[in-house]
């Protein structure tokens, strides 16, 4: 993957430091993270999510050309740690009142997870695929998706070596299953791939870093930084069960949609394997992994549900955003690449 | 190496033990099992580490869990 377009100071500092074309100046960067002069928030804030994805993107796959030894420079290590130190606070505030809310809650802790969907929800882009949206409006959605997509559950993979007992060995059984249980086609990241290809789009990884906006870069961030930071792992867990309890059903209005509109069977075949794998999924995460974390350790309860409460708040503010977009008859991406009339 | 056991219909079971978890309010997870029969006796190869398998009687994608359980009112 090349190193994506700048969009803002920090952004900026980050990607020309990588690139070599400039040298890294902390002090400024760190000065930047604190004393943004915009008003926009963390996370719709595009140079923000930006710089921080490039820097995690250093732990996965990294960038092309970009020397592999930044991922661990304590320089810009620095600059990620201010970034983290906003947008974990950000997050937190954000989800504060739901957090509190479920821990008071009566009932065991699995119950009060599969309850968390219901009280942070918003409208649904899977019943719009489903009734509404034109091929455009899902391709579109297709590339929001590919960024996590294109490496399914490898944010999750972090925790593994940091728990024990029977939560790892579930989150082992999880992800085997993600990774294909054995079979390279099945690998969820190769079949959403295949889907991708089919459709006609780009299947290449951080294909369209640059047409994605500040809010799908969040979404990612933040597992990222979940999966990071052994001190998260609860939220990372947590995370992990909100987004395989809320998706079974979504996917089957998926596949709904892509039925309706007449797309390649390759691209239902994703979304179809995982209304059943996700049924699956959802009991293992949800009993299996975060109930057992917090019973080997009661005091992993608050993360356990900031971080489900984080991935069901993402998840409705990128819905709201690409509803809101498609329903005044905007594209959802930051430049509309996808409409071959606006590049000719 | 990939050993590909044969295993002779109609008897299809498992070569291991089976293990059966009932999640409450959800379905049957399912570990170890070669196959899983419908309530017509269909055999369904399980394709997967460990399978939900519907308790609702609900599910569109029978004998498979969906989740459908989750839009079910308890009370009924």
């Amino acid at each position: 993957m090349d190193l994506p377009a700048e969009r803002g100071p920090l952004s900026a500092g980050v990607v020309r430091a990588l690139g070599g074309e400039a040298a890294i100046d902390v002090d400024a960067l760190v000065d930047r993270v604190h004393g943004r002069s915009d008003v926009v928030e963390v996370v719709s804030n595009d140079d923000f999510q930006l710089a921080l994805w490039v820097m995690y993107e250093l732990h996965y796959l990294g960038f092309e050309g970009v020397d592999e030894g930044w991922e661990w420079d304590p320089r810009l290590l620095r600059v990620r740690r201010e970034l983290e130190g906003e947008f974990e606070a950000d997050l937190r505030r954000r989800t504060d009142a739901d957090v509190t809310a479920a821990l008071a809650a009566d009932g065991d802790l699995s119950a009060r997870l599969f309850d968390l969907p219901k009280a942070i929800d918003g409208p649904s882009v899977a019943r719009f695929v489903k009734r509404d949206a034109t091929r455009e409006q899902f391709e579109e959605f297709l590339v929001h998706r590919s960024v996590y997509h294109l490496k399914e559950s490898d944010p999750a993979s972090w925790v593994i070596p940091r728990i024990t007992g029977k939560p790892k060995a579930a989150l082992v059984e999880l992800q085997y299953d993600e990774y294909g249980a054995g079979r390279p086609d099945r690998l969820h990241a190769t079949m959403f791939a295949s889907g991708l290809e089919a459709c006609g789009l780009d299947s290449e990884y951080g294909a369209y870093i640059d047409m994605v906006p500040a809010y799908t870069l969040a979404v990612n961030n933040a597992m990222s930084l979940f999966g990071l930071h052994r001190r998260l792992r609860a939220a990372a867990m947590g995370h992990l069960g909100a987004f395989e309890a809320t998706s079974s059903l979504p996917c089957r209005r998926f596949v709904s949609g892509i039925r309706r509109l007449g797309l390649p069977e390759k691209v239902a075949e994703y979304f179809d394997e995982h209304i059943e794998a996700d049924a699956v999924h959802e009991q293992l995460a949800l009993r299996d992994i975060c109930a057992e974390l917090v019973r080997q350790d009661s005091t992993l309860e608050r993360d356990v549900f900031f971080g489900a409460a984080v991935c069901l708040h993402l998840d409705v503010v990128a819905g709201e955003r690409m509803l809101d977009a498609w329903q005044s008859g905007r594209t959802s991406l930051r430049v509309p690449a996808l409409d071959p009339e606006a590049v000719a | 190496m990939r050993i590909t056991r044969t295993v002779p219909e109609p008897f299809a079971v498992s070569s291991r033990d089976v293990e059966v978890t009932a999640c409450p309010n959800g379905p049957l997870l399912v570990r170890g099992a070669d196959l899983v029969r419908d309530s017509e006796g269909r055999a369904h190869p399980v394709t997967r580490p460990v399978v939900a398998v519907c308790a609702c009687d609900k599910s569109q994608r029978m004998p498979w869990c969906d989740g459908t359980h989750k839009v079910i009112p308890k009370n009924r």
